[in-house]
């Protein structure tokens, strides 16, 4: 049988329409607009100035922090304002326009497609380049990859897993660059493994992905130490606590990070920069985005420059559909809704979907039945439905008790719920008011 | 102007399920037991279903539409499920005023008082139930004798009673089941009884449904028919003279129809695995008690309402597993 996290889930229906689809270079954008506000921590600090020449992977904002990172140009051209515009947080926040001239790269950067298999540097000199190349989880986290690589003091990595799980229904840019870059995903592996000194890493696949399961396998050599691991259809398996449970059968405890289980999980589009940054000089300017949806006329994989206007992505995927009622930033689970179109492609952008009309807007809510699918299907073994409650009538106190800040916020709750009630909704509010108490008490 | 575009929290898909869906699903598993019923009580089965279903309804709509002014939703499937499940809890020679009765009890003082739909601690269909077994003793006990030429007006015992009478007389249980149908006729349903309890078979086809359909998980109808055939079979392997045997257990009265839909009624039943097991226990072993020392020779119903008393405790106490809680309480430690 294979493996699988062991309590809750659910099965969304896939709609993997654009699995199919190589990635396409998307042409280049007229202009850009790069916030500095990426990642999770603080924004970088922007080092350019109005009417500076920039070229392609230069440093225009540079990591202000211990959780940071650096902001490279994704184009060449003329800084022509730093100014706050909008992003898919819906706030205006500062950022950087650029109007393109050319393609001009920085000298530094190995723009072959020649595969570089061989690790010279040592492991400091590795992570030294991931974070100068400004690499965050590029899953959606966007935490800093050069901060999750060092454990903190008196904790070991045991394990590198990388997450080839891509359990978002529709999302497919991971699954393609499986299928199209797994060679250079092996050597981003073995660079990881360097970094966090440990022997083992495995990749863990849904078995809906039998073709990246099989490309992944045919290029493991047998003694690097690396594995791939096919694991069952079951959302949420992309979440880290889930990822490891199923590939390790290890349990993270409540409130800890995976490092205290001796695990480190890093995505595939993550793997892949990388590879590009230590083999290649290349600083992460451009991502993999899917842009699909179920009326969507060209569901596609685009290799997109950081900062392209989102627009310029839905009209190369065939324009907006007439009938679209909502656009996600990210997966159907777990993504942000937007109504801009003009917002950017920023580091955490993993795909854009387009709902249509029918499935746009949640059906009547019902009163609860205590049917109980709410808690059968939590990954966390928490009481949805009782969580909600007690938010609803906010009694914060017992929220903290039934262990609301252990909500991964994946949504199996609010999916399955017959009588379509907002779980997930009050128990974010929860979690917001618990967290806020939380941290009050330790001031 | 642009198209305006919805903006919402995630998650921004949703699955099938709907309310209405699972309890129309419940009544479509209660089809083969009224089948069954019709096959043995004729004609008067589908009045008593019809009527009780109507009146749950038309309870229901009034005490929303006039009492509580608020929508009324009756298209939820809710009340006529409740129907259903109260006709196949009496005879089918059941007065109509009795069973109307009933139903006012079932909808007006179990359930629309409570909040309505997801509010109420006690299945309405069981108070109903209860309520006219207490107020209606004769008419709730006598069954119409059923034989190859269909119903007449006699009427007999069931298998229950039959050995509840026989025991108090201090007859041997060896010669009370001679007069008792065999366990061949018990799981086919070839006895009289309540209208849809009958048939074991029947009900097992629409249990399977529930379980295939995942309208119910096996942990309440599990725990209840096994608590229930281990508890009596410990009485029958210390004196099978005195005792009846597990399996006759399982297969006479309400258990069946009690385990699968009655206890596992999604309102009044607890919240996670764990808790659902030891409500399933409960039952299984209050039914058999009541069954050998209580005054009634059945005791189902009164199991299942005690049980649903404990819910709340159980939910407030038996906690799901959580994820990574055992590291936690090592830490403690």
């Amino acid at each position: 049988m294979l493996k699988s996290f062991k309590i809750g889930g659910v099965h969304p229906a896939e709609n993997k329409l654009s699995a199919q689809k190589a990635i396409e270079v998307l042409a280049l954008p007229k202009s850009v607009f790069i916030p500095v506000g990426q990642h999770i921590g603080a924004p970088a600090e922007v080092v350019v100035q109005k009417g500076d020449k920039v070229k392609v992977g230069q440093l225009i904002a540079k990591s202000s922090g211990f959780v940071s990172a650096n902001i490279h140009s994704s184009v060449s051209g003329t800084v022509k304002k730093i100014e706050s515009g909008p992003d898919t947080s819906g706030y205006p926040k500062t950022g950087i326009y650029i109007d393109v001239e050319d393609d001009l790269w920085d000298e530094q950067i190995d723009r072959s497609t020649e595969l570089k298999t061989s690790v010279t540097l040592d492991a400091a000199a590795i992570l030294a380049k991931i974070q100068d190349a400004g690499i965050v989880g590029l899953g959606g986290a966007t935490f800093p990859t050069h901060v999750k690589l060092v454990p903190p003091k008196g904790m070991k990595a045991e394990v590198l897993l990388i997450n080839g799980v891509e359990c978002e229904p529709y999302l497919t840019s991971d699954h393609r660059m499986m299928l199209e870059h797994g060679a250079e995903l092996i050597v981003g592996v073995q660079l990881l493994m360097k970094v966090l000194n440990v022997a083992k890493a495995a990749i863990g696949i849904e078995n809906n992905k039998p073709d990246a399961i099989k490309k992944m396998n045919s290029l493991l050599t047998g003694n690097n130490g690396i594995s791939v691991v096919p694991l069952k259809v079951k959302y949420p398996q992309g979440g880290e606590k889930q990822l490891i449970k199923a590939v390790t059968g290890r349990e993270v405890p409540s409130g800890a990070l995976p490092i205290s289980v001796g695990a480190v999980v890093t995505n595939i589009a993550t793997t892949f920069a990388v590879y590009e940054a230590v083999q290649k000089n290349k600083p992460l300017f451009e991502r993999v985005v899917t842009v699909t949806g179920k009326t969507v006329k060209n569901p596609s994989n685009f290799r997109v420059r950081i900062g392209t206007t989102i627009s310029e992505l839905i009209d190369a995927a065939g324009g907006l559909p007439e009938n679209c009622g909502k656009i996600i930033n990210g997966g159907p689970m777990m993504g942000k809704a937007f109504a801009n179109t003009g917002i950017p492609v920023t580091k955490g952008t993993s795909g854009i979907v387009m709902m249509p009309d029918g499935e746009a807007k949640r059906k009547e809510v019902m009163p609860c039945i205590r049917c109980s699918r709410c808690v059968s299907v939590c990954p966390m073994g928490l009481e949805p439905y009782l969580l909600m409650t007690v938010s609803e009538q906010e009694i914060w106190d017992r929220a903290e008790r039934e262990c609301v800040m252990d909500c991964i916020e994946c949504g199996s709750c609010s999916f399955t719920c017959p009588a379509n009630r907002p779980l997930l909704d009050y128990i974010r509010l929860g979690k917001g008011k618990v967290g806020a108490i939380i941290r009050n008490r330790k001031n | 102007m642009s198209k305006l575009f919805t903006i919402s929290p995630s998650p921004h898909v949703h699955s099938d399920e709907s309310v209405n869906k699972i309890m129309y699903s419940v009544i479509l598993a209660l089809a083969p037991a009224f089948v069954w019923s019709v096959v043995m009580f004729g004609l008067y089965s589908v009045r008593v279903t019809l009527l009780a279903v109507a009146a749950c309804m038309a309870f229901e709509f009034l005490i929303q539409k006039y009492i509580l002014r608020t929508k009324p939703q009756i298209a939820d499937g809710s009340a006529a499920l409740t129907g259903v499940l109260l006709a196949f809890n009496v005879p089918s020679s059941i007065p109509s005023w009795m069973l109307i009765a009933g139903a006012l009890v079932a909808i007006g003082i179990a359930k629309m008082p409570y909040g309505g739909l997801g509010n109420n601690p006690f299945n309405p269909a069981l108070v109903g139930r209860v309520f006219m077994l207490i107020s209606f003793p004769v008419q709730m006990t006598s069954w119409p004798a059923v034989n190859a030429s269909g119903v007449d007006a006699v009427t007999t015992a069931t298998p229950l009673a039959i050995l509840k009478e026989g025991v108090k007389n201090g007859q041997p249980v060896v010669e009370i089941f001679k007069n008792l149908p065999t366990n061949a006729d018990l799981f086919l349903g070839n006895m009289s009884g309540s209208l849809g309890e009958i048939s074991v078979l029947a009900l097992l086809i629409g249990g399977i449904f529930m379980l295939v359909r995942k309208i119910i998980t096996w942990h309440i109808p599990v725990s209840v028919l096994l608590s229930a055939a281990v508890f009596s079979g410990i009485f029958w392997l210390i004196n099978p003279a005195q005792y009846a045997d597990p399996i006759f257990h399982l297969m006479t009265g309400g258990l069946i129809l009690g385990a699968f839909f009655m206890a596992t009624d999604m309102v009044t039943s607890p919240m996670n695995p764990r808790a659902q097991l030891i409500f399933g226990a409960g039952i299984g072993i209050l039914t058999i008690l009541i069954r050998v020392w209580g005054a009634y020779p059945e005791g189902v119903s009164f199991a299942i309402l005690i049980m649903n008393a404990v819910v709340p405790l159980l939910n407030r106490f038996v906690k799901p597993k959580r994820f990574g809680e055992v590291k936690i309480q090592s830490n403690k430690g």
